[in-house]
């Protein structure tokens, strides 16, 4: 953890803090908002320790309290996380090594780490800082968690509150950012449109699964070819420009353009 | 939220976060995916704050709820600190139900 921390300039290091504390207080919010609404406690702790994706966890606790399934929480958050899978494919390099360190080092993957890491220029602190901001997020978020959890119990009245408001609120804080692309933003208006005309038809969870249908409006993507393979393709592309870097990735946040400003604004950012 | 479903979505989130340190060097993804995983995202967060805010089971939720996420959302646009954001937000919520409004 020493030579961790020497490795990484101090920016970083107060960059990763800032991210640290706000993040801590979304979790707070997830405990005690998720127990409040009268989940058990357990549940937002679990879920923290083992999902450790804020964004989603959110989006399925709040499903489940407003009285959608259990089925439509999981694939909402599943689809949610998804946008995991390109970040993975952007740090890989970060986390070569022994089979055990590649296991652990996934888990800590967040939107959060990886922007961390591509902010690096070389690869020794690329993976200095991933592994660092991963392990402080991961005790930090599982930490607050608990807290909020157990304050959480305490609030009795939720209506009276207002705390039914604090789920639309802490996702919207969150993709607030993400909307800067006028794509996604038509895309995902569509989206709402959709979800909240079919509400009154559909079972709970269905008509939030049902917004995708936004997605015709999402473009093909700023760095997209002429003729792009909507599929994976394999590594080896005959006809990419070759690159002289060797390593995917380097320096550029390649998954992010669309997505928020950096880890500057820590709090705007998807969480996890 | 039974443990199973935690499971899996723990389980689902684990296989997309280790499928690029696993397969690496076997498999790129496009660019036209990533943006489409990109924009996945910010379409069903928004479709939940809509949701969330304007709906309760099948019916409306009453002025009360979108008006406390309507000024959490002015908040956010300003960049405001995320705690205020939130409880402005209920508290706005809940100031309009002590006033009668649902």
């Amino acid at each position: 953890m020493r030579s961790l921390l020497r490795t990484v300039d101090r920016v970083t290091l107060r960059d990763i803090a800032l991210v640290c504390l706000a993040d801590a207080l979304v979790g707070a919010s997830f405990g005690a908002i998720g127990v409040s609404g009268g989940l058990p406690v357990w549940v937002p702790i679990t879920m923290s320790l083992l999902v450790f994706a804020g964004g989603s966890q959110f989006a399925a606790v709040g499903l489940v309290l407003s009285g959608g399934g259990a089925v439509a929480a999981v694939a909402t958050g599943l689809v949610l996380n998804a946008r995991l899978l390109p970040f993975g494919f952007t740090v890989a390099d970060v986390l070569e090594g022994p089979w055990w360190r590649r296991l652990l080092g996934a888990q800590l993957l967040t939107d959060e780490t990886a922007a961390f890491a591509l902010l690096q220029p070389d690869r020794r602190r690329r993976r200095a800082a991933y592994w660092l901001c991963g392990v402080a997020l991961f005790a930090v978020w599982n930490a607050s968690v608990v807290l909020g959890a157990f304050a959480g119990g305490l609030i009795g009245e939720t209506g009276a509150l207002g705390l039914d408001a604090a789920f639309p609120a802490v996702l919207l804080a969150l993709v607030l950012p993400s909307l800067t692309d006028r794509r996604t933003r038509a895309a995902a208006l569509a989206g709402a449109v959709v979800a909240v005309a079919a509400t009154p038809y559909l079972p709970g969870g269905l008509p939030v699964l049902l917004a995708l249908l936004g997605l015709v409006f999402a473009g093909r993507g700023a760095a997209a070819g002429p003729d792009p393979v909507p599929d994976a393709e394999p590594a080896p592309d005959p006809e990419s420009v070759p690159d002289p870097e060797p390593h995917p990735g380097n320096g550029k946040p390649v998954g992010r353009t669309s997505r928020g400003s950096g880890p500057s604004a820590p709090i705007t950012e998807e969480v996890h | 939220m039974p443990l199973l479903a935690i499971l899996l979505l723990a389980a689902g989130t684990y296989a997309f976060r280790i499928a690029g340190p696993a397969l690496g060097h076997r498999l790129t993804l496009s660019d036209r995916v990533r943006h489409l995983l990109a924009v996945a995202a910010a379409v069903l967060l928004v479709a939940l704050v809509a949701t969330g805010a304007l709906t309760q089971g099948h019916g409306f939720a009453g002025w009360a709820r979108p008006s406390g996420v309507l000024v959490a959302g002015l908040l956010a646009l300003r960049r405001a600190p995320f705690p205020l954001v939130v409880v402005a937000g209920a508290a706005t919520t809940a100031v309009l139900r002590l006033c009668g409004v649902a």
